[in-house]
This record gives C-alpha cells, sequence and structure tokens, in this order.
C-alpha cells in the first residue's frame, strides 16, 4: 500500500498549470507505451468510444419503459424476471449483464446511485452523467435523498416512501417511471419520447405531453 | 478499505451540479482513457475488481481533483506498472515529455482483430454469476446484521452500511466475490442479497426512507429472534 501510495505521488512535485494537463498527459502516456508493445490497437480504442458516443444512449431504456407503460403482462413480468425479459429483447451487454427493474408508484419512488464508484446500467442508458459520478450525489443521495430530489425540481410528499437503490455489486438498476397523465391512447414510439433518462434513474418524473416541450 | 472514494453519507460536498453535463466526455484525452481502459479490461490485462481498487487507491487529494477519467487513467497505470507490463519510470519520463509538449504525436497502430475483440465484449459483457452448490444462508425477509469491518484491501460494503440491522428484500445468485478477486485471490462466488436498511437504522431519522444495498452473503450476520 504504502510503495503504491508513493507512486502516485510522483507529479506533485511538478509545476502544471491544471490537473487536467497531467492527467491528459498521463493518458496519452500510457497510450503511446501500450501501442509500442504492441498491447493495444488505436483502432480498438476508437471503436469502442464511438459505440459509447453514436450507437448507445437511453434509447433501450426508454422502448423498455414506453412497453412496460402499455403492455401489464410485459410489466409483470420486467418486474419478476427484469434480467430474462431484458435479454430477450437484446438489451445486455458491458455494464447491462444483469439488470433490476424497479417500478415508481404513488406510493414508493426509487432512485438509483453508486455510493463506491460510479455503477449504471450502461447497455440501457447509455453512459452515465457527469453529476451521477461525482461526490456531491454519492455521498447525499442515501442521507439526504429528499432534499437532493428537491434540487432536482422534484417535491415529494411525506407519505411517499423513497428507496434508494445503492449498486454496490454487478446488478444494475433501471426505474419505471410513473407515467403521467394524459397520455392514455398514446403509441409506445410516442410514450418512448416522453420518457427521459433522468427519470430512469429516479430524480425526476416524466412530465405530461403539454408540458414535455417547456 | 477506507478510502476516499467510500463516500456514502459524507457532508461537504454541496449541491449536485447539472447543468452542462450532457456530453460524454469534456476533453479528448478522457475518451482515449475510456477506451483504453476498457481495453485493457476487455483483454483481461486486469479485473473489474482490481480496477476499482486502483481507483480506491490513489492519494485522496488526487482522486478528488482528478476528475472521473482521471481515475481510470489513474488505476490504468497503477496496474500496468503493478504487472509489470509497462515501467514506473519509463512511464514518468514519458509523462513529462507530453507535459512539456502537449502536441506531442501518439503513435498509432492498427490492430481490426482487437476491434472485433472489442465488439464482442462490449456485445456480451462480462457475467459475475457462478454456480455454486451451496444453499444461501438467507432468505426473503429474513433478519440480517452486517458485519463491521475496516480492511486494508478492496471490500463493496461501505462503511455507513456497516453494523447495522436489515431485511433481505431479494437473493440473487452467486457472484463473484469482490473483496477475494480485486487480490488475486480467486473468484471464491458467494450469494449476493438486496439488503433493505431504513433511514431510521442508518442515519437515526425518522423519515419514509430507506436504502436497498446489494451485499454478499459473508457480509451478513443472522439475526434469531
Amino acid at each position: 500500500m504504502s510503495e503504491n501510495h508513493n507512486h502516485d505521488h510522483h507529479h506533485h512535485g511538478h509545476h502544471h498549470p491544471s490537473p487536467e494537463s497531467y492527467w491528459s498527459a498521463r493518458t496519452k502516456a500510457v497510450e503511446s507505451l501500450l501501442i509500442e508493445k504492441g498491447l493495444i490497437s488505436s483502432d480498438a480504442i476508437e471503436s469502442v468510444v464511438q459505440f459509447y458516443e453514436k450507437d448507445l444512449g437511453p434509447m433501450h431504456g426508454k422502448k423498455v419503459v414506453a412497453k412496460a407503460w402499455s403492455d401489464p403482462d410485459f410489466k409483470q413480468k420486467l418486474l419478476a424476471d427484469s434480467e430474462t425479459v431484458l435479454k430477450d429483447l437484446g438489451y445486455f451487454g458491458m455494464q447491462g449483464e444483469h439488470v433490476r427493474v424497479v417500478e415508481n408508484t404513488e406510493d414508493v419512488h426509487n432512485v438509483v446511485c453508486c455510493t463506491l464508484c460510479s455503477c449504471y446500467p450502461w447497455a440501457l442508458l447509455g453512459l452515465p452523467p457527469a453529476w451521477y459520478k461525482e461526490p456531491a450525489y454519492r455521498s447525499r443521495i442515501v442521507k439526504e435523498p429528499r432534499s437532493v430530489l428537491e434540487e432536482f425540481g422534484l417535491v415529494l410528499p411525506d407519505k411517499v416512501e423513497i428507496r434508494v437503490w445503492d449498486s454496490s455489486a454487478e446488478i444494475r438498476y433501471l426505474v419505471i417511471p410513473e407515467r403521467p397523465a394524459g397520455t392514455e391512447g398514446m403509441t409506445e414510439e410516442e410514450l418512448a419520447e416522453l420518457v427521459t433518462r433522468d427519470s430512469m434513474i429516479g430524480v425526476v418524473k416524466v412530465q405530461p405531453p403539454a408540458r414535455a416541450n417547456v | 478499505m477506507n478510502g476516499i472514494h467510500d463516500v456514502g453519507g459524507m457532508d461537504g460536498f454541496g449541491k449536485v451540479v447539472t447543468g452542462e453535463d450532457e456530453v460524454l466526455f469534456h476533453e479528448d484525452w478522457e475518451r482515449r482513457a475510456f477506451g483504453l481502459l476498457n481495453g485493457a479490461l476487455g483483454q483481461g490485462f486486469f479485473n473489474l475488481d482490481e480496477m476499482r481498487h486502483g481507483i480506491e487507491r490513489m492519494n485522496p487529494a488526487d482522486y478528488l481533483t482528478s476528475g472521473y477519467y482521471g481515475h481510470w487513467t489513474a488505476t490504468l497505470a497503477k496496474l500496468l506498472v503493478e504487472k509489470g507490463m509497462i515501467d514506473e519510470s519509463e512511464l514518468d519520463r514519458r509523462t513529462q515529455a507530453y507535459q512539456k509538449e502537449s502536441n506531442k504525436e501518439i503513435p498509432r497502430r492498427e490492430n481490426p482483430e482487437l476491434v472485433e475483440h472489442m465488439k464482442q465484449v462490449v456485445k456480451f459483457g462480462a457475467s459475475t454469476v457462478r454456480e455454486i452448490s451451496a444453499q444461501p444462508k438467507f432468505g426473503i425477509g429474513s433478519r440480517v446484521k452486517t458485519i463491521n469491518h475496516n480492511p486494508s484491501g478492496h471490500t463493496r460494503l461501505p462503511r455507513y452500511a456497516r453494523g447495522k440491522y436489515g431485511i433481505i428484500n431479494a437473493v440473487y445468485d452467486a457472484h463473484v466475490f469482490p473483496d477475494a478477486h480485486a487480490h488475486g485471490k480467486g473468484e471464491s462466488p458467494e450469494y449476493l442479497y438486496s439488503v433493505r436498511l431504513t433511514a431510521d437504522e442508518l442515519w437515526g431519522v425518522n423519515g419514509q426512507e430507506a436504502v436497498y444495498i446489494d451485499l454478499w452473503e459473508s457480509y451478513l450476520i443472522p439475526v434469531n429472534e
């Protein structure tokens, strides 16, 4: 431990204008060494990045939520055995190997976090937003969830039970938000458009269609 | 270990700042760090538990100032050095060279086979579920107490949840045990549980709130009523 501790301190003796410049240089240094040793390739790095930047986002999660809102049998199966149902739909992969879906109702509000690092269902929601990974959210959401949700604009009555899911293992959590009023008769595609990434983490509600574009 | 990463329940970090966070990567080096770390994990240079423990061993000041992808570069560099895959003094010299000359080119290498391999890694992921012969010790509704341990190594039982009474909410499969797997002690799979810990138990406040946390069997002690 103490050996590693010392290693991390080398850069403190140097002068660098901002922490970013050190970590940028450090990243370039690692990449160049791994390339020279034949241990990584530039195209492999780029293809992984491109997949998460261009091909994946919250779209899978939105479709799952819209389907659950539209089809009660599907929702029951999804809640009972999330993993099998999602795999059958083809929604799995790295950071989505094991998923549990939980449902928000009038009485129970679920919200997802990872206090120890940043665990998040990439396969359904893409990569997490920066605030999800920062200490402010991770430290406070388990201790004062009502205050944190209020900062997101979500004020819940005291009688609503808040369940905070701390993703401390390899189970990833997805929240089915409450279906908003005024959405009767909408198709799954239209409903999916209303669903937001943040509502599937549980920090906001899905807004009714009239307010969705405000 | 009781590292800076274990922030659950800490005060002082201020409000949650959202806003202009919608770009996935703020700087190009973050993009490269993301690809590099996944490339290293995807080729089995180290495992996910070792990766997390590498971050936990960062100096707290570095952890708080390096940003999320700084954590990734820090653990990547640390583990590659520890595994003897790169030389630390060479890495330090190279880092200084890039600090002095930020436009210095990064060498390129193409490997279509590795591109294909990484596509499979991303598509299928890596399940941590393992078959074990033992039966789970606890069932849904069982009352348990979490252990109070303070290991110097890796654990996924955070400080705020130690020595607390809770109720089993779900019995999951057996999963690879991080406390062993991060330290070259094999996978040692154990049953994993969702455990409900109320706000009253955790924080001494009387509210309609609870944390549901995923804990391995050896973090849990049976409570006889």
